[in-house]
Parts: C-alpha cells; sequence; structure tokens
C-alpha cells in the first residue's frame, strides 16, 4: 500500500491506481444534456443514438424527480450504424414533431453517433430543407459524447449550445442572465423568489423547476409545463448581466477529449465575448459568504435594500448555526459529487466548523484542488481532494480517515453503511428517499436545511448509539 | 387513439372490435418514446445475477453507471454482481482501439475480486471502433486460469430481445464445462426466476417439500459452478419464457434437456409449476407431495386473500409489463382478487404470446405491444382504471393521472411469486388502490 497521506495531487490518489472505473461517481454527458432540455418550455429532448441511452437516462431520471420524463430517440439500428443514421434522424424528428408539437426539440449526440461520424449540422440543415412548413420548432444541437467529460460537462455544454443557437443582440435590456448549473428543482424556485423579491426580471436557463417537479395532471401531457421559453432565451443577448453559478464551470478541462485543453463552455462567457453581457461568475452559493456574495450583486442591479424578510432569513439562519454549534464542530465529514457543488458544500462546512476529510468528484476538471484550496480557512489544513475518483475509491480509503458522516448523493450509501455512519442526501440523484427534487441547498434557506439535516444526522447517530437513549438534548 | 403513431396501429388491437393479429418483434420507431432498452441491458440484465462473476462493461461510462445495483437480485453468499465495472472509456479509445484499456480492467479486476468467471459486455461504440474482445477474452482466460466470457451486446444491433440471446450465448459457454456429466435423477434446473426479494429461494423450499432436486439456478442467486454442472439436470423449468427460452432450446438440443414453461405468479400457474414437473417425472411421490404442499399452501392463502378481494372487487387494472409470460399470470392473479384487466401489454411479447393474452382477456380488453408513455396514458383515462402494473418508468405516469400503482419490473423490492408473493401481491395493490390520496387528485 502506498502512503496515503493526502499531497498536492488533484488527480486520483489511492491505494492502487484502477485503470477501469468501479461504481462511478459520475455519468454520462447525454444525461446533463436531456435535463437542459427538460428546462426550456415546449421541448422534448431527442437523443440521437441507440434507444437504450434513452431508456436508461429516463429510468435514472424519474427516480430522482418522480415525474414523467419524455426522452426520444432516433433508435439506431445496425443499419444506421453502418450507413450512417441520417434516416432515422430526418423519420425520429418528423415523428417527435409529429406527436409532440414541441416549441423547441433538443438534441443530443451520443457516444455511438459521434463515433460514426454523425454530422449533425448538415443533417439539421437537410432535414429543415425537406420540411414543407415553415412552423418548425426551434432545433438545438449539442454535442455530447460520454466519452468526454460528465454529465456535468453535458450540462454546461447544451446551456451553451441553447444559448449560442437562440440568443439574439440588441438594444440592452432590463434583465438578468442566471445560470445556476445544476441545483434541485427546489433551489430554482428559491432562485426564482429572490429575483422576485428584489423585483428583478431575469431569464434563468435553463429552468426545470416546474417541468420536473409538477403537480398531479388532470389530463395527459406530453410537455410538462413550465421552463424558460425560447422567446426568453433569445433576449439573454440584451441582459444587463450574467450571473453563473460555478468556477470550476468554464474554466475545468474538458477530459477524455484528445485536445488535452479543449474546456465544456460557458454560456456567460459566450455572451460577454459576443453580446458584451457582463458575466459574474461565482461560487455555487451554498452557505452564508457565497450567498452574501450573490445577494450584493443583485442589491446592486435592483438598487433597493434588501429585503425585509431576507434579513430575518439569515438571522435566523445565524442563530440556528449558534445553536447547534456544538454538535458538528469538528467532526469530520466525506464530500462527493459535482465538482462545483463539492466546492460549494466544503466552503458551507468550512463555516459551521466541520472538517471535510476527503472530497471526491468522478469529474477531472483539475481544477478541484485550488478551487478547494481557496474555500479552506486554514492553509494548512489537509483535505485530500479525489478527482476521477468513484466509489471504489472512495470506499477503499473511507475508514482510515475516520470520517463521522458522509455527505453526497444516494449512490455514496455505498461508502457510509459499511461504516456505519449517517449519510446525508444531497444534490442528485436522490434514489432511495423520497423528496430529492425538494431538497434545497442554496442561500440562506438552503443552507438551514442542510444546517439542520447534517446536525440531526449527527446527534440521531450519537443518540442510536447511546446506552443511555436520552429524550432531552 | 389519435394519440398513436400511424405506423404502430397493428401493434394494438381491442378484443372483440379488431381482427388483426397483434404485430410484434418490432423495432421501435424513430423518434418515439418507448419503455424498451437496448441489446446490452437485455444481456446485462440476465446475468446480473450471476454473484459470483465479474461483470465488465467495455465503453464509455454510461452504461455501467445506469445499471449499477439496479435489480434486486439477491445472493447468498457473494456479492460482485452489485458493483459496477466499465472500462470508461475516453476519445483516444475510441480512436486509437480501447484493447489494452480492456486487458488492463480485466486484468486488475480479477485480481482484486477474485471471481470464478468474467463476463465482459460490449457496447455501443466497441461494435463500431472493431476492437478484438474475443481475442483479450481469450488471452486473459489463459493468464487467470478462469473463463473470460464475451457478451456481444452492442446497444444498436437489435432490441432488448437480441439481449437475452447474448446472455444465453454467454451462459452456453459455461454449461457443461464440469468434469461429470452423468444426470442426477428427478433434478431441474430453474431458468429466468432472477431471485428478486429473495423469491428463488422460497420457490427452491416449495420444489424441496415436493421431493424435486434443484441443481442449477440460472440465473437467480447464480453460481459460476452450478451454471457448470447445469448440463447433468433432466428437466429445464423457463420461467421468463421471452429471456430464457432460447438456453432451453439449445440444452435440449446439446445436452437432451427436455424444458417446460411455468410461471410463479398467482395461485393457478405456481401450482402448476409444481404438478407439471412431478408429472414430467412420472413420480406418484413427487405428485402426492406437491398436492399436499399446494393445498395447504391454498388453505392459508384463500382466507388471507378474502378481505382484500372484498375491497377490490370490480376494480380496473392496466399491465404493462417487459414480458408477455408475466402478463398473462398478471390477468389471473387480478381475477384471483376480484379486478379486471382493462389494457395489458409487454414490451417484447411474441405473436403466440399476444394469442395466448387475448384468449384470457375479456371482451374489450385492450392489448399492446411496445407502448410509449402518451399511448399508456390515453388508455389509462379511456378505460377509467384503478391500478397501472408495470415498471419504475410508468410508475410516474400511473401516479400522476391519479391511479394506483404495483411495481412488478426486475428492479422491486418485494417478493410476488408463490403463494407468498400472491398475498404480497395483493396487499400491494390494497395499498395502492385503497389509500385515502386519490381523493384529492382533481380529475377522478
Amino acid at each position: 500500500m502506498k502512503d496515503l497521506i493526502p499531497d498536492t495531487s488533484t488527480i486520483k490518489k489511492t491505494q492502487e491506481h484502477f485503470a477501469s472505473t468501479r461504481n462511478a461517481c459520475k455519468l454520462c454527458a447525454p444525461l446533463g444534456a436531456s435535463i437542459v432540455y427538460k428546462g426550456i418550455k415546449g421541448c422534448i429532448p431527442l437523443i440521437h443514438g441507440s434507444q437504450g441511452c434513452s431508456t436508461y437516462i429516463r429510468r435514472y431520471l424519474i427516480s430522482h424527480y418522480k415525474e414523467p420524463v419524455d426522452i426520444a430517440s432516433t433508435n439506431f439500428s445496425e443499419e444506421a450504424t453502418v450507413f450512417g443514421g441520417g434516416k432515422n434522424f430526418t423519420v425520429g424528428m418528423a415523428n417527435v414533431i409529429s406527436q409532440y408539437k414541441p416549441e423547441m426539440v433538443g438534441i443530443s449526440t451520443t457516444c455511438l453517433s459521434e463515433t460514426i461520424g454523425e454530422d449533425l449540422p448538415q443533417l439539421l440543415h437537410e432535414f429543415k430543407k425537406s420540411y414543407p412548413n415553415n412552423d418548425l420548432p426551434v432545433l438545438v444541437h449539442a454535442s455530447t459524447p460520454s466519452y468526454q467529460g460528465s454529465h456535468i460537462d453535458g450540462f454546461h455544454t447544451t446551456v451553451n449550445a441553447v444559448v449560442k443557437t437562440i440568443a439574439k443582440g440588441g438594444m440592452p435590456q432590463d434583465h438578468l442572465n442566471l445560470f445556476p448549473g445544476f441545483v434541485s428543482t427546489q433551489d430554482l424556485r428559491n432562485l426564482k423568489k429572490l429575483m422576485d423579491d428584489f423585483g428583478l426580471a431575469y431569464r434563468m436557463i435553463p429552468d426545470y423547476s416546474e417541468t420536473l417537479d409538477n403537480p398531479t395532471w388532470k389530463e395527459y401531457t406530453r410537455i410538462p409545463a413550465g421552463g424558460v421559453s425560447v422567446n426568453e432565451i433569445a433576449s439573454s443577448g440584451t441582459a444587463t448581466a450574467s450571473i453563473e453559478f460555478g468556477t470550476i464551470l468554464g474554466q475545468g478541462l474538458l477530459t477524455g477529449n484528445m485536445d488535452k485543453n479543449a474546456k465544456a463552455p460557458s454560456a456567460g462567457k459566450y455572451l460577454e465575448d459576443t453580446f458584451s453581457v457582463k458575466n459574474h461568475r461565482m461560487r455555487m452559493p451554498v452557505g452564508i459568504k457565497a450567498t452574501d456574495q450573490f445577494i450584493d450583486i443583485l442589491k446592486k442591479y435592483a438598487g433597493v435594500e434588501v429585503p425585509e424578510e431576507l434579513t430575518k432569513e439569515r438571522g435566523r439562519l445565524i442563530d440556528a448555526l449558534v445553536d447547534g454549534h456544538k454538535y458538528v464542530f469538528g467532526k469530520k465529514a466525506i464530500v462527493y459529487g459535482e465538482e462545483d457543488f463539492v466546492v460549494g458544500l466544503v466552503a458551507f462546512l468550512e463555516e459551521i466548523g466541520i472538517d471535510t476529510v476527503i472530497c471526491a468528484t468522478g469529474g477531472e476538471s483539475r481544477r478541484l484542488k485550488p478551487e478547494i484550496d481557496a474555500v479552506k480557512t486554514d492553509p494548512e489544513k489537509e483535505i485530500l481532494c479525489l478527482e476521477g475518483a468513484d466509489f471504489e475509491d472512495i470506499a477503499e480509503i473511507a475508514g482510515e480517515y475516520k470520517p463521522d458522516i458522509v455527505i453526497g448523493h444516494s449512490k455514496g450509501y455505498h461508502v457510509s453503511r459499511p461504516l456505519k455512519i449517517p449519510l446525508v442526501r444531497v444534490g442528485f440523484p436522490i434514489h432511495d428517499r423520497v423528496g430529492g427534487q425538494r431538497l434545497q441547498h442554496l442561500f440562506y434557506t438552503g443552507a438551514q436545511d442542510l444546517f439542520d439535516r447534517i446536525t440531526n444526522a449527527i446527534i440521531e447517530h450519537t443518540q442510536d448509539n447511546s446506552p443511555v437513549g436520552y429524550k432531552y438534548m | 387513439m389519435e394519440k398513436v403513431l400511424a405506423d404502430r396501429k397493428l401493434q394494438i388491437l381491442t378484443k372483440g372490435v379488431d381482427g388483426h393479429d397483434l404485430s410484434c418483434s418490432k423495432k421501435s420507431l424513430a423518434g418515439s418514446v418507448s419503455q424498451r432498452a437496448c441489446v446490452f441491458c437485455g444481456s446485462r440484465v440476465v446475468l446480473y445475477p450471476i454473484a459470483d462473476a465479474l461483470h465488465l462493461i467495455h465503453g464509455p461510462i454510461g452504461c455501467a453507471a445506469y445499471t449499477w445495483d439496479i435489480r434486486g437480485a439477491l445472493s447468498s453468499g457473494p456479492e460482485i454482481h452489485r458493483l459496477s465495472f466499465s472500462t470508461d472509456l475516453r476519445e483516444k479509445h475510441v480512436i486509437f482501439g480501447g484493447e489494452k484499456q480492456l486487458y488492463a480492467a480485466l486484468s486488475e479486476l480479477i485480481d482484486k475480486y477474485k471471481p470464478n468467471a468474467a463476463f465482459v459486455y460490449s457496447t455501443c461504440i466497441v461494435g463500431v471502433i472493431g476492437d478484438d474482445i474475443e481475442a483479450i477474452c481469450r488471452k486473459v482466460t489463459r493468464e487467470k486460469g478462469i473463463d473470460v466470457i464475451p457478451v456481444n451486446a452492442p446497444g444498436f444491433s437489435g432490441t432488448k430481445k437480441d439481449g437475452y440471446a447474448a446472455a444465453c450465448d454467454a451462459l452456453l459457454a459455461l454449461i457443461g464445462t464440469s468434469d461429470v456429466d452423468e444426470k442426477i435423477p428427478g433434478s431441474i434446473n430453474i431458468l429466468g426466476d432472477f431471485n428478486l426479494a429473495g423469491e428463488l429461494w422460497m420457490l427452491e423450499e416449495y420444489y424441496k417439500k415436493s421431493g424435486v432436486k434443484v441443481l442449477s439456478t440460472l440465473t437467480g442467486d447464480g453460481r459460476v459452478e452450478k451454471i457448470r454442472n447445469a448440463h447433468r439436470a433432466q428437466l429445464n423449468v423457463v420461467q421468463c419464457s421471452g429471456s430464457m427460452t432460447k438456453l432451453a432450446k439449445e440444452m435440449e438440443r446439446k445436452y437432451g434437456i427436455p424444458y417446460m414453461r411455468v410461471s410463479y405468479f398467482g395461485i393457478e400457474d405456481m401450482s402448476d409449476a409444481l404438478y407439471d414437473v412431478a408429472s414430467f417425472f412420472k413420480d406418484e411421490g413427487m405428485m402426492l407431495k406437491s398436492r399436499s404442499l399446494v393445498r395447504d399452501e391454498i388453505a392459508k392463502l384463500l382466507p388471507a386473500l378474502a378481505p382484500y378481494k372484498q375491497k377490490l372487487q370490480g376494480k380496473k387494472a392496466i399491465i404493462y409489463v417487459g414480458g408477455a409470460f408475466k402478463a398473462i399470470s398478471l390477468i389471473k392473479a387480478l381475477r384471483l382478487i376480484g379486478m379486471t384487466t382493462a389494457v395489458v401489454g409487454s414490451q417484447t411479447g411474441n405473436k403466440d404470446d399476444y394469442a395466448l393474452m387475448r384468449e384470457l382477456s375479456d371482451e374489450g380488453t385492450i392489448i399492446v405491444d411496445d407502448a410509449s408513455p402518451n399511448e399508456l396514458a390515453s388508455f389509462a383515462f379511456e378505460t377509467g382504471s384503478d391500478l397501472f402494473i408495470g415498471g419504475v418508468k410508468e410508475r410516474p405516469i400511473a401516479y400522476k393521472l391519479g391511479l394506483g400503482f404495483c411495481d412488478h419490473n426486475h428492479e422491486r423490492k418485494l417478493a410476488l411469486a408463490g403463494y407468498e408473493g400472491m398475498l404480497n401481491f395483493a396487499k400491494e395493490v390494497y395499498a395502492s388502490v385503497q389509500s385515502p390520496v386519490w381523493q384529492f387528485i382533481n380529475n377522478r
């Protein structure tokens, strides 16, 4: 066994280096693309590839969101694979349009269609030419082969493709663009409410707050209500500014790509470069400090004071942190998930005195460690940063760090169960609980929820393992 | 039914109204949202419960990530099958080939997890970039001394059924490789039960009580050594006919083992599964024991079912499951608890299955092959059904529209086979149909 002391390496560092991935801590790019497309009004996602891709992704999303998730597929056959998927594409598009009558078709490619070299721009061009009417829906295509990057890169690539295809320049208008990244439907609703409270107009891309968290239906709805509209996206080019959550977004490398410098693009940067829309890129606002920073930006653009209710929310949060601080101080946590989300969580844990001992991600942006270093309060503190990690890597070393708690999505149960320590479920996917879509992570309310859940998990664990079983704290 | 794509019309019929035979085994239309998966999926789910084998998925990460610990197939021993292994291919592998990566992954994983055999699944792009998987498997077999078996399953190369066939080929590579060939009297193999929630253990207990020896359980709670010995059984008992008939036929041809189709869902079919085996062996003692077992079980079960039947009388159900044979059993099981079947369909049924379904169904029952969410939802409304029986992908459709739901797919964590399973089924259906929450759904 090799030396396990954390060092400056940012890449997978476990006792053995495995060529294979064992219990992946990431998903494939078309999943991220599909979520983005679900967040656009009247949009049906279409995956250009084999049928399994769409079915697997639907099944994975359904178990988290507990919603019907329609994703069409061009259903590649042997013939399409050998002679090209052009025919499947044309037939598939025509069928999707006639059945769903969408305002937009969001197309993503898979490893298969990319490997056989499908020329999507050409196929789209020919399809548009062959289409008899002028009432063609908007067609957006994102290149998302699963052999490069992970689901989060697929997500960002698709946000960028949507904006690039649809956004138009023009006279500057009085609204902000929001690129929240991959957060929960409740987080998105909270974000919208914040904007409303400040009286700010906004374009949030994507907005799956309703489409992936619908009330029950009176009748079958082919495309669920909600989402940011194509027209709203078009006006993102005339916004006053953009706010983008995630500091690794747009900076991290797109690993797996042959081009060693390739990066998953940022829509905020595209709008800045193309239409001079100022881009505020900031850490995911998990915890007090990052939320304060975000609120400062809003305050500036709204030109109003912070709403009183929000100030009270922050006050109650701080009061709660004081009430519970002793239960969490000095506890050791393992955190994993998408890189920007992990950075946000670690920053929040720093605010409440929980020591992150391992933070891990399946991504390989080469940016995790520097970003984690930037949020550490004590530069001497050692946090093992694992990029390109999988759950076997984490499970094999976890015990040696004597963690008290594991924080991440459902799949980390593989790590927490053998250690008999609590798993606080956050992020995506939440497959083994109800309410994953209603978890909140961002802003003061999110921090409040996180704090309560983490603290109570620790208390419950102590209580369950105590021979006395106190009923008062 | 304006919601149905024109090309799909022949895949749907209403008993007593339509004259045509149901068209099936068709590739899903491009642009449809199907409930089906792919060839890889078919092979993976069949081989999944072989618990002491390594299952390595050769391809980019998705295929492995989406199938990690996906099924409730229990093992009484090792649990290597619950881990997800991928070669996690990148663009460089796509361009220069993934053979080296596969070789490294296989070697390290075999060293680490010490499986008794390894299955290597090829996914879509492996079928395109032309890695010689068989050569790598042969090489590693030589080096590590365990069978490393390629499973040829690029997603695009057919339907889920073709994946079943690929899995059967892989199993055939193992069957008959033990040193002994002599038959074991009174012994059977169980094909196509996946030991979901321990169902297989219940069935083994029933057969044991009837005096039948269960030799190998392909594939539930599967073990490599037992599969090697499967050729020594005298009879193959096949459930989930869609996935396993090919294997049974091949074993009949190669080893002279006859097979019979059974289903373990519902009282009638479960009891027939015991009687048919006893009749096959022409063993009076076995038959007597089976009868006594069935009598005892039914004597316990019927009174236990009665209160549920009373509450569920006249309720209507939609059945949409993977295999047609299961759908057929479910029609009968529903009848047993007083319910009728308004719509019945499957992802992979064949002509004979649908003919039998038609025969069993009531007038007016809609029969469908490879349905889309759209179609399923419109059926729910047209028929005013109370319950949907399906898999995870159908669950949210049912719930959104205010229907009860029973998960009868392979991801469930509740035993539904056998007599105990029948009671569980009744409880599950009852719990969903009778829940007070539906009062708040405003479309009813």
